[in-house]
């Protein structure tokens, strides 16, 4: 009854769709990266061109741009979002009434579609009748209008994903807080530690595994972050994303093998980035342990 | 370290003082949202006033008659229901095979899963785009524009997190259940459907709630795949900012109808949320 056959054809629906659908686009960008391919230049069949196309993205300002976008809007979102979810989640860990309540309105962002969150901020900071606009002049004298200041439009892009996506940090870091064992706590506070002593020698090497997860995922989707972005500013300057650079490049450009090889680079920036802040995490530990 | 009756009281003020203002941080935007779909075009463009100041749902009325919105709602509820229902059958499927049987590879496999998950998708849209509509055709027939092409495609996301939120409740069903009913001659159906089905329902039902809802806030994809037939409320929802003048209060009107859902998933599936975010490697 239990010989892997069947295993096998039980998981074999699940296998089919994830290479048809994920593993084998993968594949075809891989290969398409090493070519050159227009539809719409003279010669509209792919050519092979081996690195031509990752020589050409070194010099490509608007792609470095973009790189150089997608990283501060990922430390200054992320960054916030860690320290504001911690703050959070330790308010969260004694009881209160009315806690569920605050929690379940906290949670709510998180559900709600990323284009939608696009939209609800495109009217709030809309010139004309948005909110932010008119106050921000009346109060702060100050002319905030998305679409004519690059920094603006990143500085509300950073917020509305702070608004989104803090409560995503909240829920895991209330979820580490609450497995940290008791008594290493108050055997530190009986041995004369003070709060700042507990949280850096006790809390935070408990919180660790929870926190790399919770940045590792928070990064992965930060340099994802098409639709909202997209939405909110379409695609206006200051808002240049790599993945909305990739879909300019692709889509209406048709420039299908440049294409291919920044999605590539973007990936591989994805897991180098991970790799590091994973060696620094852990190397750290290391350092203290000794 | 003891606390007086004051201190906690100081404490407790400070709690809820941040509580109330993380709420109406969050609650701002979207009641502000709110009061622009309860507002007419002229009234729009007078000062911002936050306040409601009257019910004005002709809005949504305009945009619950419109044959392309009740379109596009069709086929964001046919897609996300169909890909929630697949997406709980096979990974029922999948993550018993995990759990019960000694496959080679198994720990790859299940890696392999999550790193579906890694990578932006706009880098797949070009070869996805080419699959749908020149790779799987017949005929005239392509996958481009079909309800189908995107209940297959959503699989990609949903069944690498539903696989390891249920792996954790299978494994928990003991396996001397399953040898139970083999010997009283239940096949491998029967035991799926007598031990394993009812024992991981809650399980189930979050995988199902939670696919159904990352299916229905998907853009993308659906806005790159489909054109006109299969077209989605997200995709909709980004039509209606168009460079000749949009219809503000209309938008926000959708934006409404689209938060519904997502609102009720948040009060049903609150504490799983966080599993289903993390591929189960954060547990509350």
């Amino acid at each position: 009854m239990r010989d892997s056959r069947t295993g096998w054809l039980l998981l074999s629906p699940t296998l089919i769709i994830l290479l048809v659908f994920g593993f084998a686009p993968f594949l075809y960008v891989l290969f398409v990266g090493f070519n050159q391919w227009n539809i719409f230049s003279a010669d509209d069949g792919l050519v092979f061109n081996g690195l031509d196309n990752f020589r050409r993205l070194v010099f490509d300002d608007d792609f470095l741009h973009s790189v150089g976008l997608t990283m501060r809007f990922a430390i200054f979102a992320i960054g916030s979002q860690i320290v504001l979810g911690f703050v959070l989640a330790q308010m969260l860990t004694r009881n209160f009434p009315g806690k569920s309540l605050f929690r379940v309105i906290h949670t709510l962002p998180l559900m709600v579609a990323p284009i939608a969150v696009g939209a609800i901020w495109r009217l709030l900071v809309i010139p004309g009748f948005g909110p932010a606009p008119f106050f921000l002049d009346r109060w702060f004298d100050l002319t905030y209008q998305i679409g004519t200041y690059p920094d603006q439009a990143l500085w509300t892009s950073v917020i509305m994903d702070v608004w989104h996506w803090t409560p995503f940090v909240t829920l895991t870091m209330l979820a580490g807080l609450t497995a940290i064992p008791k008594e290493p706590v108050e055997q530190a506070k009986v041995d004369g530690a003070n709060r700042f002593q507990v949280f850096w020698y006790v809390t935070l090497p408990f919180l660790r595994p929870v926190l790399l997860t919770t940045v590792f995922i928070r990064i992965m989707d930060a340099i994802r972050t098409v639709d909202e972005v997209w939405m909110l500013a379409g695609g206006g300057p200051g808002t240049r994303f790599t993945g909305i650079y990739i879909w300019r490049v692709v889509f209406p450009r048709t420039d299908y093998g440049y294409g291919s090889s920044i999605s590539i680079i973007t990936l591989y920036l994805t897991i180098v980035l991970c790799w590091l802040l994973f060696i620094a995490i852990s190397g750290r530990r290391k350092g203290e342990v000794e | 370290m003891t606390t007086t009756p004051r201190q906690r009281l100081r404490h407790l003020a400070a709690t809820y003082g941040v509580w109330i203002f993380m709420t109406i941080l969050t609650l701002l935007p979207i009641w502000w949202m709110f009061v622009v779909s309860m507002r007419s075009r002229v009234e729009l463009f007078a000062r911002p006033n936050l306040a409601l100041t009257r019910f004005f749902t002709e809005n949504y009325s305009n945009v619950l008659t419109d044959s392309t919105f009740q379109r596009y709602m069709t086929n964001s509820v046919v897609v996300s229901t169909s890909n929630a229902v697949l997406v709980m059958a096979l990974a029922l499927l999948a993550t018993y095979a995990l759990s019960r049987y000694k496959l080679t590879g198994r720990d790859n496999i299940f890696f392999w899963l999550i790193t579906n998950r890694m990578a932006p998708p706009a880098a797949f849209l070009l070869p996805l785009y080419i699959m749908f509509t020149r790779t799987f055709r017949i005929g005239d027939w392509t996958l481009y524009d079909t309800q189908i092409g995107l209940i297959l495609l959503y699989c990609v996301f949903n069944l690498p997190f539903a696989i390891w939120l249920l792996k954790g409740v299978v494994d928990g069903i003991p396996i001397e259940l399953d040898d139970a009913a083999m010997i009283d001659g239940a096949g491998l159906g029967g035991v799926l459907r007598h031990v394993i089905i009812p024992l991981a329902a809650p399980g189930l039902a979050v995988t199902g709630i939670l696919s159904w809802v990352f299916a229905w806030n998907e853009y993308l994809f659906a806005a790159n795949l489909t054109s006109v037939n299969a077209r989605t409320i997200t995709t909709g929802l980004a039509e209606f900012v168009t460079v000749t003048g949009t219809n503000w209060g209309e938008l926000a009107a959708m934006s409404m109808i689209t938060l519904i859902p997502s609102a009720i998933i948040v009060i049903l599936a609150q504490r799983y949320i966080v599993m289903g975010l993390t591929f189960g490697a954060v547990k509350e």
